[in-house]
């Protein structure tokens, strides 16, 4: 065990000096950051000072222990743009980000589960003719009308997409198929074109919901700052956590419908269904329960992968997050910020990578022997 | 973009497995194809639009991308109306006064040679490193599969774009808008590679163990023969499946990368490209600039992503009932 | 909860008693990028300046017509007895935020503090010998020679306080290698007509009316909430949809929409800045062209070609919607040294172009790569495409490199283009700011702006001349030269005037700022 956990660490502490690696490579080769702190006519000599001073005129593996040793102190220096630690920027920054990818998070998870639990049970069956023609009409016509009586488009695509969750109700395989079939339109669009979408539609057309920012913030304590305690900062986390979520929303739904298809027709399913109990706790009880440790592991990970995700959605909603820091200061050359988040996000993969491993190593004893094999 | 086959037809790289293709026919996946009326359409979407962009410089009515042809005056053009010069453009034109129509032909010309090339990168190296790590074990294995792990939990966006930040960094000034094609496809290509690597490697453990490895290892073939010759037929099927998945992705990637501004030149844009451009006209009412592009790349994202889709389903045996 | 229900009535109460009165208004306000620092001596920086004006102020300030009026001096001269001296005069009973009194010994740190090493607002006093202050208002400058246009260097350097600067050690300005922030980077205290009350970075901050403020008539304007929004199509969505009041940087496609919307307004009206290319015209080859031996830039004729291959009402038209004065002189209409026959430009005539390319010795043309910024001017990109396709109409093959300006900006002074786009503001609306960044070659404190490798000591000299140069006719008479020969040379290559735009809800009036540096102050309600 110890040894495990050890080899682990090692792991991990190679993979952050990798890391830290390239981000002193960009610190090396991203544009000459001297050139962005001094005037426009700052001489030459003014220049060369600064760079000894910065210690830029040092040898390549001395910089690079200079650049270790203060970022395992959790000290980046000063942002080239801002002028204020680097640390103290993001750390600023982070609530904005954690809040937004935690609801995205659980948004995905819920919906996606409830989804992919849906569809694998009615979606084994294609759906009769009849049905998608009824199911078809009913959609169409009432937004038709909706659209011809002169209500506009917003109406009439408002009663589609209500009927057509309705259709969960009374045309269940329909509906999975349809709801696969959007689940891949929603894969095929770009994260920035949804979100301007709902921009569009949301804030500006229907005057509904905030389009950038997090509204009204309140002050927990030390700086973390919440939007969950306003009404205009729960407004406001709407859009973005919506548009941030649908994509993993999407691998979460297909990831259990996956699953749960091959669940259902094990052979103790079977054997279940044999013996006559209710289909609902065969699904429910026998089924789900086998396909949530593949999901929480998947969800765990991505996670990480959400709160880097939320780079493109914080640019489009203008989300004072990390992710809209890191845009800024790649357009800037803010070489410090840059390398900074870039490890801050390694950081968190590393971490819930280990303890992914770690719960595996405890939960799973088939590991135990191999230290890890391949998970999902 | 013309090097790499369309999904349904992988015939090139049949000649050094004649058995296996052999037995992918007979399968039922050909039967499952011809029963599933949203392969069968998507394919030929996703075919359409492959060769309409192949034989773009034949098709399409402009030259978008020789700027000496363009009319300035011509440009914000509705679709179907007469522009200045009296040229009536079908889908409009843009901010250059570029044809939108043939706009789109050539950029998703440029958008699927990254995607091709950049899924292509990404399989080769994914693949070798994959059977290597596999067939090999040990450390090798240990490290490449650790540097997957890494890599596949950062997001191929971030990933992609670090590798274009150092790039740009290192290629001089003057050559960077003719290497940002390549900067990209390589900038996609390795944020893609880790899931076949996985996959593969996968396969061939699974692989390595059976009889028919064992014996030609007694017989002395060499180890790398071992790995292309017998292991790697054995798991074409999974990389087929994502390397559609990933093809899509890669188009998808270039978007996203072009809207935060590092991509190709916007003298020669992509969809992703002319999607940002159009993007600044949503709100001015010139909304064919952006509807149309991002109609092109939604249909292709979409086609190839459902032709993944049923190919997964297809070669999976445990779905077959 | 009782409590904090009441204080919201309280607060709702009052503010539609204040709103009746018209005296409580909060302005939000929206541009693309947020003050790089609250240092008001740090960042040379429009965006910088135009927030500090807020809260800090300077000795003299500019009028729209560009002269110069009275702020926090009260007068300024020459010394009678010493042409190398300036005399202030100062403002009496001005007080900081923090109550303590404004005298010349501010001034006198302020202006030592700015000319410090770490000062990006160094290089506007670098003629500076000494400062001292003769009595509790009045301050005298010393100069290393006559300079007499010294005090329209003084539009953007602010004011701080003595006692709190030297309670906060703020006596240099950030030292990036120092390791740790300066307290001014996030914390100020000026004279100005506002008080800064919070602030996040890139997020939000919030500036209070200051009631103590010296001026007689108070600003309209109580509160400002300043937002910084990227994203171009977020910021015109935020206002569209309500939630924000006053739009500074408005996209061009985007002003009929918001002029049709009802309850909004777009005010437009030229900037004081000249959009540009530039080039590489001495002898050496270009890095990226095809022509290899030598450098067809050189060519005059080859000039000559460019300037007839560019259709600036074409680009005015598609380009900017009507948003621009095109210019055929590399100098905005409010800079002294301006006139309509120097503002004249040629049609464009392609025939010529193609016959003078030929002529040079260039019939198929040649190929090289032009350098564009994509965030920084308006529609800067697109410009630059639209060049690509005029000159590529001549047979000049252009590639077309376009990157954030961050990027773009050190190619130019690091000598690395070819080819460039660039726009030129002129802070001091004299002709001399302009030649000595992009005329006088380059060296020392000149020519920063100028990799064109255009060099003639007499052009030089001409203009080193300008700054002390008192007599005015002489002068203006050398400008004319030196403009006549830019032109002749075809040194720069001009394509307009950008207009701005100010978006807002239409019960409030801003007009536009030639600087794009607008006050808040000069926000008035009412239609």
């Amino acid at each position: 065990m110890l040894a495990f956990i050890l080899r682990r660490l090692l792991q991990s502490l190679i993979v952050m000096l990798a890391v830290a690696f390239i981000a002193f490579l960009m610190f090396r080769f991203v544009g000459d950051p001297v050139e962005g702190m001094m005037g426009v006519d700052a001489r030459l000599a003014d220049r060369e000072a600064l760079r000894d001073r910065l210690g830029l005129n040092d040898p390549f593996y001395m910089q690079f222990w200079t650049f270790v040793k203060n970022a395992a102190r959790g000290e980046f220096g000063i942002s080239y743009r801002l002028q204020q630690p680097v640390t103290q920027l993001i750390l600023s920054r982070l609530p904005a980000t954690i809040e937004l990818a935690v609801v995205s998070a659980s948004l995905a998870l819920i919906v996606g589960v409830t989804l992919g639990v849906f569809t694998a049970i009615h979606g084994r069956l294609p759906p009769s003719s009849r049905e998608t023609l009824t199911a078809l009409a009913a959609i169409i016509l009432p937004a038709l009308a909706l659209w011809f009586l002169g209500r506009g488009l917003l109406w009439s695509f408002g009663a589609a997409a209500l009927i057509f969750v309705s259709t969960a109700f009374w045309a269940k395989s329909f509906f999975s198929q349809a709801v696969m079939a959007v689940s891949l339109v929603g894969v095929s669009l770009p994260t920035f074109l949804i979100g301007i979408g709902l921009i569009f539609v949301f804030a500006v057309e229907l005057k509904l919901l905030p389009s950038f920012g997090r509204g009204q913030t309140v002050e927990l304590w030390k700086g973390w700052s919440t939007g969950f305690l306003t009404k205009s900062g729960l407004l406001s986390l709407i859009l973005p956590a919506v548009t941030l979520s649908l994509f993993q929303m999407t691998l979460i739904m297909r990831l259990v419908r996956a699953e749960m298809q091959e669940v259902l027709r094990s052979d103790y399913i079977r054997f279940a269904r044999a013996r006559g109990l209710p289909e609902s706790t065969i699904n429910f009880r026998h089924a789900l329960k086998n396909t949530m440790v593949p999901v929480i592991t998947i969800t765990g990970l991505q996670l990480g992968s959400i709160i880097a995700f939320a780079i493109i959605t914080e640019t489009v909603f203008n989300w004072p997050g990390v992710g809209s820091l890191f845009v800024n200061s790649v357009q800037a050359v803010d070489v410090p910020v840059m390398a900074a988040y870039l490890l801050f996000v390694a950081l968190v993969f590393v971490v819930i990578n280990l303890i992914v491993d770690l719960l595996y190593y405890l939960v799973d004893p088939r590991l135990r022997v191999d230290g890890r094999s391949g998970r999902a | 973009m013309t090097e790499a086959p369309p999904p349904e037809a992988p015939v090139e790289a049949a000649a050094p497995a004649r058995g296996f293709w052999a037995r992918f026919w007979d399968s039922d996946v050909f039967w499952s194809y011809r029963h599933n009326p949203v392969a069968v359409v998507s394919s030929l979407v996703a075919l359409t639009l492959i060769l309409a962009a192949v034989f773009a410089p034949w098709i399409a009515p402009h030259d978008p991308f020789n700027p000496a042809t363009l009319q300035l005056m011509d440009g914000f053009t509705p679709p179907g109306e007469a522009a200045m010069s009296g040229t009536v453009y079908r889908f409009g034109t843009d901010d250059q006064g570029r044809d939108l129509l043939s706009t789109i032909l050539y950029g998703s010309r440029v958008s699927l040679f990254v995607g091709f090339a950049a899924t292509l990168f990404s399989m080769t190296l994914g693949v070798s490193l994959g059977l290597f790590a596999g067939y090999r074990g040990g450390l090798a294995d240990t490290i490449i599969m650790r540097v997957a792990d890494v890599q596949l939990s950062f997001p191929a966006i971030l990933i992609a774009l670090l590798i274009f930040g150092v790039a740009q960094g290192v290629i001089p000034p003057n050559k960077q808008e003719s290497m940002a094609i390549w900067v990209l496809i390589l900038a996609i290509g390795l944020a893609n590679w880790a899931q076949f690597a996985r996959t593969v490697r996968g396969a061939a453990m699974v692989e390595r163990q059976k009889d028919y490895v064992s014996a030609a290892r007694i017989m002395g073939v060499p180890g790398p023969a071992i790995a292309f010759k017998h292991v790697l037929p054995n798991v074409l099927g999974p990389v087929l499946v994502i390397a559609t998945i990933s093809l899509a992705l890669a188009i998808i990637e270039e978007a996203t990368l072009s809207y935060l501004g590092v991509g190709v030149p916007p003298t020669q844009p992509s969809l992703g490209t002319l999607i940002r451009i159009g993007q600044r006209f949503l709100f001015s009412g010139e909304w064919w600039i952006l509807f149309f592009p991002a109609l092109m790349l939604i249909l292709l994202a979409l086609s190839v992503n459902l032709l993944g889709d049923w190919l997964r389903d297809a070669l999976n045996p445990k779905l077959r009932q | 909860m009782k409590i904090q229900r009441f204080a919201g009535l309280a607060a709702l109460l009052a503010s539609t008693l204040m709103a009746s009165s018209a005296m409580a208004e909060t302005l939000r306000w929206a541009r693309a990028s947020d003050a790089l620092t609250l240092d008001p001596h740090s960042q040379n920086q429009g965006v910088t300046h135009n927030f500090a004006h807020h809260i800090y102020e300077t000795l003299v300030d500019r009028a729209v017509d560009g002269s110069l009026t009275p702020r926090l001096a009260t007068e300024w001269y020459v010394k009678e007895d010493d042409p190398n001296v300036w005399v202030f005069k100062l403002r009496h009973d001005v007080k900081f935020h923090d109550g303590a009194d404004f005298t010349a010994e501010d001034v006198v740190f302020s202006l030592d503090r700015a000319r410090s090493e770490n000062s990006n607002m160094r290089q506007l006093h670098s003629a500076i010998a000494s400062v001292a202050a003769v009595d509790d208002h009045t301050v005298e400058v010393t100069m290393t020679g006559p300079s007499p246009l010294y005090p329209n260097n003084l539009t953007n350097t602010f004011v701080m306080d003595k006692g709190w600067s030297e309670a906060h050690s703020l006596q240099s300005v950030q030292d990036y290698a120092a390791g740790e922030d300066n307290y001014a980077v996030r914390n100020a205290n000026g004279t100005g007509p506002y008080i800064l009350e919070s602030r996040e970075v890139d997020v939000r901050s919030v500036l209070k009316r200051n009631e103590a403020h010296w001026a007689e008539t108070k600003p309209q304007v109580t509160e400002i909430i300043y937002l910084p929004i990227a994203e171009n199509a977020t910021r015109i969505a935020a206002l569209l949809s309500g939630e924000v009041d006053l739009v500074q940087d408005v996209p061009v496609q985007d002003i009929e929409r918001l002029k049709n919307t009802a309850g909004l307004k777009v005010e437009t009206g030229p900037e004081n800045r000249i959009i540009y290319f530039g080039y590489r015209m001495d002898d050496k080859p270009l890095k990226s062209s095809n022509v290899a031996d030598k450098n067809p830039i050189a060519d005059p004729r080859v000039r000559e070609a460019m300037h007839l291959a560019i259709d600036r009402e074409a680009i005015k038209r598609v380009v900017m919607r009507g948003n621009s004065l095109p210019a055929g002189v590399a100098m905005p209409p409010f800079v002294h040294g301006w006139t309509p026959e120097l503002d004249a430009f040629p049609a464009p005539d392609p025939e010529r172009a193609k016959a003078l390319l030929a002529e040079a010795g260039y019939p198929d043309g040649f190929s090289v790569t032009l350098d564009t910024p994509n965030n920084r001017y308006v529609n800067d990109e697109a410009i630059s495409q639209a060049v690509v396709g005029m000159l590529g109409r001549i047979g000049i093959k252009v590639t077309l490199a376009s990157r954030p300006v961050a990027q773009h900006s050190p190619l130019i002074t690091g000598d690395n283009t070819d080819f460039y786009l660039l726009g030129w503001g002129v802070p001091t609306f004299d002709s001399a700011y302009i030649f000595n960044d992009l005329i006088h070659s380059r060296n020392g404190h000149f020519g920063a702006y100028n990799p064109s490798g255009y060099a003639d000591p007499a052009l030089d000299a001409k203009i080193e001349g300008l700054a002390t140069e008192i007599d005015v006719e002489k002068r203006d008479a050398d400008i004319a030269e030196i403009w006549a020969q830019v032109q002749r040379d075809r040194v720069l290559l001009p394509i307009h005037n950008q207009l701005l735009a100010y978006a807002m809800k239409d019960n409030l009036t801003l007009a536009v700022h030639p600087e794009n540096q607008p006050l808040m102050t000069m926000v008035t309600y009412g239609q």
